[in-house]
């Protein structure tokens, strides 16, 4: 660009423009959120039919009737399932994708080449192609209406994503302190554990952070699997709301609503560097 | 995290260490390692989608053995059943919709923010945050809401809800996509600052204006990012179910207008207990979504641009 006294100022309203349309983007994004959050204390006349986003008071007693939970079942219980499943995935993710990511990075083996590309395959599999199959295993087994299949898949690194996340990261260490180990006598293990991993700590946040919000926010697998009223995720819970229609439900379900997306933006906001990184490398080593 | 580099045909497995130790004891090492992948990806993937390849040719429903009935759940599917239709019509609709709507807006806020000195990692973090919360069911019912009868769109338009009618109700959770459009921008936008700088002045040197260099060196450079985006995007938008069954509130309504493949496939299996067919359409999205990748990596040849290919 050879920009002149003359030229400079077009640039600066250009630029004006670009941070007005930012903005104006920006609030239209941001409308549903304010939206659950207003209506989340809203009286039960003022959800429908009220074009004023702002409640006229605010009616706490949502929260309090949300904080009883659904089905007679408490909410710290529900809070209480949803985290069970999303800390045993996360663990699950993280020791097991970390363990396979090594031996695809690093380690020399026979068929290396086509594992790898199997593995990648199943990135891309369609999770409904493997659904009903896994199922019908997990109801042989008498596992069906327990979080066992929610957790264990996890801990067998069947989200190949993650393993390849954490194999496009080992591959970006330097070799040198792995050889150095070797020469001090380190086996595959010590290496692993006391070398490769501490340095892999990004990667494994990004994995931790992306299993507990694509856990917490799942529906469809606590769907099929999950009975009981008293083994429901908040997931699961708000889907009860889903068929009543009367609007009265409506404050303390926008109310348990928010409830639910806490954990999420709490984490989005103090990860949100982990997030946004994570998400720019995946795409970029294809 | 921090060294990117745009992806190359020639990113393969890298040659490993030097050999020290006895080769026996290294490779027994590696299986140790991938034990727990190696066991996950026969018994939950290769065994799953055999038996449910063995199920598509039977009549199962959970209780009783499988009946082989050779090709009758397809013979059905495809000649007698007007709902499976009417999913699959219903799915491709809201994959053209949704996709081309999500990319295009993650594009143009990419760019946008691609040359901001100010503020970039704020709008950066803040377009990204729907894409973690878009898949809640928080916000799937907020959305239910929003376009439901005076909601507000119906307010603000005047159209009615959408979701109580027909011809709507597919926009408003296409529309719900279209929204998370933060995830593909994130990729755009790291896609577009590896771009070497040179590029650009070597271009204006040649007179190159703002478009020019967009459509000579943007579109070319940013290709494979663009590719990687329209598969990741299409083979998700495939699988839809949550916001479709949250907004037409685990029905599919209004008139199936909503009922996605997925959501007819639950239908069938878990609510209706036909397994073999559900299986037999688990089966059928397997190889669409194999065809359209197969297809999209085909034309990707004629307009993905991978730099190193003038290396080889």
């Amino acid at each position: 660009m050879t920009s002149t006294a003359v030229s400079h100022k077009p640039v600066r309203w250009g630029r004006l423009a670009v941070h007005l349309g930012c903005l104006a983007a920006l609030l239209v994004m941001l409308y549903p959120l304010a939206w659950l959050l207003a209506t989340s204390l809203k009286p039960a006349d003022e959800v429908i039919a009220s074009l004023n986003l702002l409640p006229s008071h605010l009616e706490w007693s949502n929260y309090s009737t949300a904080m009883e939970g659904v089905n007679e079942v408490s909410i710290w219980r529900l809070l209480g399932n949803s985290l069970l499943i999303a800390g045993g995935a996360v663990l699950g993710n993280v020791i097991s994708c970390s363990l396979a990511a090594y031996a695809f990075a690093r380690l020399r083996f026979r068929l290396r080449g086509p594992l790898f590309a199997f593995m990648i395959a199943t990135i891309m599999l369609p999770h409904h192609a493997v659904l009903i199959p896994q199922y019908i295993i997990f109801n042989q087994l008498g596992l069906v209406n327990t979080y066992w299949p929610l957790i264990l898949p996890k801990f067998l690194a069947t989200e190949a994503f993650f393993v390849f996340l954490i194999v496009q990261f080992m591959r970006g260490l330097p070799r040198e302190l792995e050889e150095a180990a070797r020469i001090d006598g380190c086996g595959p293990f010590r290496s692993f554990f006391q070398v490769v991993l501490p340095l892999t700590r990004p990667a494994l946040i990004t994995t931790a952070i992306f299993t507990f919000i694509w856990t917490w926010n799942d529906f469809f697998t606590q769907l099929i699997y999950l009975f009981d009223p008293d083994k429901f995720t908040l997931t699961l819970a708000l889907r009860s709301f889903v068929d009543a229609s009367s609007t009265s439900a409506f404050g303390p379900m926008f109310a348990m609503s928010v409830i639910a997306l806490l954990p999420i933006v709490l984490f989005f906001l103090a990860f949100q560097r982990f997030l946004v990184e994570g998400m720019a490398s995946s795409g970029l080593k294809g | 995290m921090t060294t990117t580099a745009i992806p190359t045909e020639t990113d393969r497995v890298p040659a490993t260490a030097p050999k020290r130790r006895p080769k026996r004891e290294r490779e027994g090492a590696a299986w140790v390692f991938l034990s727990p992948w190696v066991l996950g990806a026969t018994v939950l993937t290769l065994l799953p989608m055999a038996v449910s390849l063995y199920l598509s040719f039977t009549d199962y429903d959970l209780f009783n053995p499988p009946q082989w009935v050779g090709l009758r759940n397809y013979v059905q599917m495809f000649t007698e059943d007007p709902r499976y239709w009417r999913s699959v019509v219903t799915t491709v609709t809201y994959v053209v919709i949704a996709v081309p709507l999500q990319l295009a807006l993650a594009l143009v806020v990419a760019l946008a923010l691609k040359g901001m000195k100010r503020g970039k990692a704020f709008y950066r973090s803040a377009f990204y945050a729907p894409s973690l919360l878009g898949a809640s069911m928080s916000i799937a019912l907020v959305w239910r809401a929003v376009f439901n009868d005076g909601g507000t769109v119906d307010n603000l338009l005047g159209t009615g809800g959408w979701v109580n009618k027909p011809g709507w109700s597919l926009l408003a959770v296409a529309l719900l996509t279209v929204w998370q459009f933060g995830a593909p921008m994130v990729i755009f936008l790291a896609g577009l600052q590896q771009i070497p700088a040179e590029l650009y002045e070597a271009a204006a040197v040649d007179g190159a204006g703002n478009w020019r260099q967009f459509v000579s060196v943007t579109v070319p450079m940013l290709s494979p990012v663009l590719f990687f985006n329209l598969v990741l995007q299409t083979i998700q938008a495939f699988q839809v179910f949550t916001p479709a069954f949250a907004v037409s509130a685990g029905k599919g309504g209004p008139a199936d207008s909503t009922l996605v493949y997925t959501m007819y496939l639950y239908d069938r299996g878990f609510v209706a207990s036909h397994m073999g067919y559900a299986s037999a359409m688990a089966w059928v999205l397997l190889l669409v979504i194999g065809v359209v990748t197969a297809v999209l990596f085909r034309t990707s040849r004629s307009w993905v641009f991978y730099a190193s290919e003038g290396d080889r």
